[in-house]
């Protein structure tokens, strides 16, 4: 193997490999962090697969409830809360967290910071191959005797917390044990993130000439360190609860119920925007370079990033607002999470005066970009709803807080993950997708999404619970029954419109149409390396950086972008 | 969208839907704005020939303010919903007023047990009722239910009446309602609980006054009035 060392610019010597590497250095042990990424894309997208054909048995039960589901069997009332949490489990930590976190972190961070590998690859190498064997164990649990978890995705105790409440006992075990699983991978992953951005930038690559979504994913990570250690302790407390027979969350010997989901939810709510702050990233990356314009106010995005993180970790008891917590928390709490929403319309808007003025490409990328705006600003909206206390007492555990997340958590996988993924397949891979069919996927997409998620807001106020296997058995919800065979209906569609979607990927993947270096004109580091970039991602020498990442349209050139790494005679303000 | 909510029945759950209302307005306003703002950008800056890009960064106060004062309004809106709901929140969850009339609904997978303390006003006596999925109440008037929980959390959901408290088993939460209109009313679960959650459910049957005086007699036919449980 004959390598030969060159000097980067961080300073440290690295490895590049002149020739072809055999399949085992090539997929098993690459440390290559674009290896890495498109391993983690790959793993989300079969997670998707699966978490989306329980959303499909889930619907089918809903719209024609206690009818064998076609091509899956018939649904029990036990099964069907299995369905509920590994949906739930699935699509938030092996689909949303792998491709928005994984695949983008691990694929963008060193080719936009100029790097030429993360700070720690072997570790970078071993968070993957952890993530996989979480997934391993989380599939694995459905076919353990018992079947899967089915306390909820919340895995609220003491339902979790004592098998005979669910008839499950190795399915639920086996879900505690894929989290832990998958909180270690990401907190390799996390530290690894943290490490490369503050000590490999490219020389002039300083804090403020960051892509944002270099910092959406620095605050994911710093964020998902600090929120996830109390979730950590707890998950092993329910599980000595369940198999030590201790009583941390059980009420009969001393424990407490509560507790769980202080634990859970000091968690779980920052974690809601470990997922969103990329999506956010993702679409803010595709609109400057789609506009041909800087995105609007760069400074004010990155406050309003770091405010949020900061607000993230004071509002989780919103959750809990029912809970039989004290209610003279509420209204604090209340106050924190309806305040969130001041520096996420700062993006918003900042988002959206990007487009003002622009000279607008409606490519794939851009209308996915565009869609995760138009989305996340109802998803946002709805949120209101939730975090005011009074309101919440009735749309609480209902269909209007189902819509919501789908509205930001969907919205940002599906519209904001898509947007990265038709941006950046053709860095990653080389080759360009096909537009008619990405459009015809957008669109399909953007109409579906809208069908199956929106009336669920009005099944919310009409009082629907989550979690119920069959709305027939109440007298109050049978008139919106129509309404729940339209969902069904439209998320079989947006079942469907994924189709074009993976035909689009396989058929460009072995035969789309070559790419260049910089297909879209973009400004960042990334586009100045080869499509797709060598091991160690630029020749000889790393870029060198001047400038802020969003130089579209600047008077001082005649071409309409100024890329990140090009040296001007006279250099810009 | 406000007419998908049930029909309300309790003295509190007007000030609920108002809360919902308000929001509903201002998030419907920001809806338009928005949505408005980038479909007409879209059309208005789509690519034209020998038009390019304006160059603005956005970074400077003079420029920022066309986000940062938006932002403002949103705070504004905030704050008004944030107030507004702190009265609403007090009034249904903060203070639980005094009643006479007591009742305790204890969850289990997966049935409602519902206890009436009878004439002596005590729980834990020999003239305590205990009926399944079946809560009997006076209208207007004030009702207070200790709920319990013998097994996992359920939650104590009355669409009607805009009430909901989850319920933890090893603690007593207390809760109240008023209704305003006889007639009868689901009570599900609404937290998930196993698997008979789906299905978990009882109802509420509001009297009228003389009518609920009635049933008491039939359930307490030793007491006079039964006074412990016709409320005052």
């Amino acid at each position: 193997m004959a390598e030969s060392a060159v000097a980067a610019g961080a300073g440290e010597v690295v490895h590049v490999h002149p020739e072809e590497l055999g399949f085992w250095r090539t997929y098993v042990f690459s440390t290559d962090h674009k290896m890495i990424g498109k391993q983690y894309l790959f793993l989300g997208l079969f997670m998707a697969v699966v978490g989306g054909l329980l959303a499909y048995a889930i619907r089918w039960q809903l719209a024609f409830p206690d009818t064998e589901v076609p091509g899956w069997g018939f649904v029990g009332p036990e099964d069907y809360n299995a369905l509920v949490t590994m949906h739930g489990t699935t699509m938030v930590f092996f689909v949303a967290m792998p491709i928005l976190l994984g695949a983008f972190g691990n694929f963008l961070i060193p080719l936009m910071i100029g790097a030429r590998d993360m700070a720690f690859p072997r570790l970078n190498r071993l968070s993957f191959w952890t993530l996989l064997g979480g997934s391993l164990v989380l599939l694995s649990s459905f076919f353990v005797p018992g079947g899967a978890a089915s306390a909820g995705w919340t895995g609220y105790a003491p339902l979790s917390a004592r098998p005979i409440y669910t008839g499950v006992n190795w399915g639920l075990n086996l879900w505690l044990l894929a989290h832990a699983i998958e909180f270690a991978s990401f907190l390799m992953g996390g530290v690894n993130f943290l490490t490369t951005v503050m000590i490999m930038r490219a020389p002039g690559m300083t804090f403020f000439r960051l892509p944002i979504l270099i910092w959406q994913l620095l605050t994911a990570a710093v964020v998902f360190l600090l929120s996830v250690g109390p979730l950590i302790a707890g998950a092993i407390m329910l599980l000595m609860d369940r198999i030590a027979g201790t009583s941390f969350f059980v009420p009969e010997g001393g424990g407490d119920p509560l507790l769980w989901q202080h634990l859970f939810w000091f968690f779980g709510h920052p974690e809601v925007y470990v997922v969103l702050l990329p999506a956010v990233g993702l679409a803010a990356e595709a609109l400057p370079v789609f506009c041909r314009k800087p995105l609007f106010g760069y400074r004010w995005i990155i406050y309003s990033t770091l405010t949020t993180a900061i607000l993230s970790f004071i509002v989780w008891a919103h959750h809990m607002f029912v809970s039989g917590m004290d209610p003279r928390l509420a209204m604090p709490f209340s106050f924190t999470t309806i305040l969130i929403s001041v520096p996420f319309a700062i993006m918003v808007f900042a988002m959206i005066a990007t487009l003002w003025g622009g000279s607008i490409r409606f490519t794939t990328p851009m209308l996915f970009a565009v869609g995760f705006l138009s989305m996340f600003i109802v998803g946002g909206l709805t949120g209101i709803f939730n975090g005011s206390a009074p309101a919440n007492i009735h749309v609480h555990a209902t269909y209007f807080v189902v819509g919501h997340f789908h509205y930001t958590l969907l919205s940002g996988v599906l519209f904001g993950g898509l947007a990265g993924i038709y941006f950046w397949f053709p860095k990653m891979f080389g080759r360009m997708l096909n537009e008619t069919l990405g459009k015809i996927h957008f669109w399909l997409t953007l109409i579906t999404f809208n069908a199956t998620f929106f009336p669920m807001h009005l099944l919310g106020l009409g009082g629907m619970m989550r979690r119920i296997a069959n709305p027939m058995q109440y007298e109050f919800l049978q008139p919106l029954q129509p309404l729940n065979v339209f969902i069904t209906v439209s998320a079989i569609g947006l079942l469907l419109a994924q189709l074009p979607f993976l035909i689009n990927l396989v058929w460009s993947l072995a035969a789309g149409r070559p790419a260049e270096a910089n297909p879209w004109e973009a400004a960042t580091l990334e586009w100045s390396a080869p499509s797709p970039p060598p091991h160690g991602n630029w020749g000889e020498a790393i870029p060198v950086v001047y400038r802020g990442p969003y130089e579209y349209s600047p008077p001082e050139v005649a071409q309409d972008w100024l890329p990140q790494d090009r040296a001007l005679a006279a250099r810009p303000g | 969208m406000m007419r998908w909510l049930p029909e309300n029945v309790s003295s509190f759950g007007g000030d609920i839907d108002a809360i919902l209302s308000l929001i509903y307005s201002a998030t419907l306003a920001w809806f338009f704005l928005t949505l408005g703002a980038i479909l007409l950008f879209l059309f208005l800056y789509r690519r034209r020939e020998g038009r390019g890009a304006t160059y603005i960064r956005g970074d400077k106060l003079s420029e920022a303010v066309w986000i940062l004062i938006p932002a403002v309004i949103v705070l504004v809106l905030d704050l008004w919903i944030d107030f507004r709901g702190a009265d609403a929140w007090a009034k249904v969850k903060g203070r639980v007023p005094s009643s006479d009339l007591r009742v305790e609904v204890t969850g289990k997978q997966f049935n409602w047990e519902i206890r009436y303390p009878g004439p002596d006003g005590k729980l834990g006596t020999a003239d305590d009722l205990q009926l399944d999925n079946e809560l009997h109440v006076p209208v207007n008037q004030v009702v207070r239910v200790t709920l319990k929980s013998k097994d996992v959390i359920h939650s104590f959901f009355l669409p009607n009446l805009r009430l909901k408290q989850d319920i933890l088993p090893g603690r007593e939460v207390e809760a109240w309602f008023q209704a305003t209109k006889p007639g009868r009313y689901e009570m599900p679960c609404s937290e998930l609980c196993g698997f008979g959650h789906s299905g978990m459910k009882g109802w509420l049957h509001v009297h009228p006054a003389d009518e609920y005086q009635q049933w008491v007699r039939e359930r307490w036919p030793s007491s006079r009035q039964g006074e412990g449980s016709k409320g005052s």
